[in-house]
């Protein structure tokens, strides 16, 4: 295999945040170390979440913070701000963070306790399609056998990503976090015209023995895949890792340009 | 570097925690399963596998609570792989200690063929003074003990009678001269916990495997125990063991350390012998 798996250039990192976690001590999330980071793993930019706004009930200030935050760093690190559906005044806060020229818009509907077919997520889904931006969607922050005893809100299921896609709302869905057997059951769940609507981040998906990520470019293609890490909660390094060892034959696949 | 160069770079590397898969085992790619690994090692560059079987991994006994027969069976398989690869897998033994003198015997047969070193999942809380002969017996062969462990165990897991880090301190320290390697801190539950638990028992290492790549793991289990007490290991993801080693080499480490972690501390607590092949380079 030659070294250059190790370092060769990747665009985009759709999943990195900024900020603490809730439930352990993260080292270091600010993003004077994601920018180094990044450059010391060959990534050219980042979509960047804020992650303690994830657990706040009004994300608005979350979202200032974020974008102040990142403001020095604008080449290489994009805000991917917050936008809750059953907040009063979201179609404004998504217009100006449109207007601010986001790329994407992260939602967590299952710390929201919306269930799947919930109609304010699809409403929101339509409404990011029409600003032209991507919707995130994260599936876990942490190993369902690591959570705090407070931290109960459970995973994304594939039901939400199949009904909101299902929808007809039209947005472009980047899944990230997501497990092998989740991935399948949205993409098998979906018309083929609605599949072209989702991507996923393969940040949760195993490598060699068991080679889930290469059955999974085998079956439904590498292009339903973009590059996320999941950085400050995981090793940056797992996603290089995971395509070095992908077979020779699917070694340059190409991923998918959310 | 060159083409050839393995991901994990040139130096020794020793993987204290890996299974292989058999063909009684229930799963129909055991052979593709078996065979990855050694594909994805040598593209590491893993000088040595050292692995265990358990049992029939659940198809005609439970993989945590594996029946004698599977024992068996599980254990032959393993020393198969062994003699198939010598050049680069150990056996461990993997016994059920509430088969009482079944297991010391098992032990003994397969130390006869090979095994170097003693596995334990989770058939028995490991605390239980049931495993005091078990561990006896390892420690007349010079066996390190692997011990399959939930990172804080909060309450009953199905499917095993899981140990955690504080459990297995307390057995470590009825045994204070057998080497005991706390698995997979990456392998579910909350290894801050463990950290804790273990940070004051010396003769406790901790295996670096599991799927877990938590940012801040590897640098908290340095600060606990040092790193003459941590091994490198994958167990079933090998593309998280590749993580972790490169994570290794960007936080800090002296050359010494990395070499620690990556073989010495393994060559140090596994029999005389173990590992031929570093012989020359542990006497560098």
């Amino acid at each position: 295999m030659p070294d250059e798996s190790r370092h060769a250039p990747v665009a985009l990192d759709v999943n990195t945040f900024i900020g603490g976690y809730p439930f352990r001590h993260i080292p270091h999330p600010e993003p004077e170390i994601l920018v180094r980071v990044l450059a010391r793993e060959g990534v050219a930019q980042a979509w960047v979440g804020h992650l303690p706004s994830a657990f706040h009930r009004d994300p608005s200030a979350g979202n200032a913070e974020l974008i102040a935050a990142l403001a020095p760093h604008a080449a290489v690190l994009r805000p991917a701000p917050i936008v809750r559906p059953d907040w009063p005044g979201w179609r404004d806060a998504l217009g100006a963070l449109v207007q601010a020229g986001v790329p994407a818009i992260r939602a967590y509907p299952q710390l929201w306790g919306m269930a799947a077919g919930d109609t304010r997520l699809q409403e929101l889904g339509a409404a990011c399609a029409r600003a032209g931006v991507a919707l995130v969607l994260t599936v876990r922050f942490e190993d369902l056998r690591q959570r705090h005893p407070l931290d109960v809100a459970g995973d994304l299921s594939a039901a939400h990503v199949r009904e909101l896609v299902r929808s007809g709302c039209g947005a472009r869905v980047v899944v990230t976090a997501a497990g092998r057997e989740f991935i399948e059951e949205v993409h098998w769940g979906l018309t083929p015209v609605e599949r072209a609507q989702v991507l996923f981040d393969f940040s949760w998906v195993w490598g060699p023995p068991s080679d889930e990520l290469a059955t999974l470019f085998r079956t439904i293609g590498s292009d339903r895949f973009v590059y996320g890490t999941m950085w400050p909660l995981r090793l940056t390094q797992g996603a290089r890792a995971n395509l070095a060892l992908l077979p020779e034959e699917l070694a340059r696949q190409p991923l998918a340009v959310p | 570097m060159s083409a050839t160069t393995p991901l994990g770079g040139t130096l020794p590397l020793i993987d204290v925690h890996a299974h292989f898969f058999q063909p009684e085992g229930g799963r129909a790619d055991w052979a593709t399963l078996n065979a990855r690994r050694l594909e994805g090692g040598a593209r590491i560059g893993i000088t040595y596998h050292v692995a265990s079987v358990l049992g029939s991994w659940g198809a005609t006994s439970p993989t945590y609570f594996q029946s004698p027969n599977d024992t068996v069976q599980g254990n032959d398989f393993m020393l198969v792989v062994q003699a198939d690869h010598e050049d680069c897998v150990r056996a461990y033994v993997a016994v059920n200690p509430n088969d009482g003198d079944f297991a010391l015997d098992e032990i003994d047969r397969c130390v006869a063929r090979g095994a170097v070193g003693l596995k334990l999942a989770a058939a028995r809380r490991c605390d239980d003074p049931l495993l005091d002969p078990v561990i006896e017996r390892a420690q007349l062969h010079g066996l390190p003990v692997l011990h399959h462990i939930w990172q804080h165990r909060r309450r009953h897991w199905p499917s095993q009678d899981i140990s955690d880090g504080a459990d297995l301190a307390t057995l470590a320290g009825r045994h204070p001269d057998v080497s005991f390697i706390l698995a997979h801190i990456g392998g579910g539950g909350d290894y801050q916990h463990t950290f804790a638990a273990v940070r004051d028992v010396p003769n406790i290492y901790l295996d670096l495997s599991g799927s877990g790549i938590d940012r801040g793991m590897l640098d908290d289990a340095l600060r606990a125990v040092g790193a003459q007490r941590l091994l490198w290991g994958a167990d079933i993801t090998l593309c998280t063991g590749l993580a972790k080693l490169w994570a290794l080499e960007v936080i800090g480490l002296s050359d010494g350390d990395l070499a620690d972690i990556r073989w010495r501390n393994a060559w140090r607590i596994f029999p005389s012998g173990a590992f031929p092949v570093l012989s020359e380079a542990a006497h560098a």
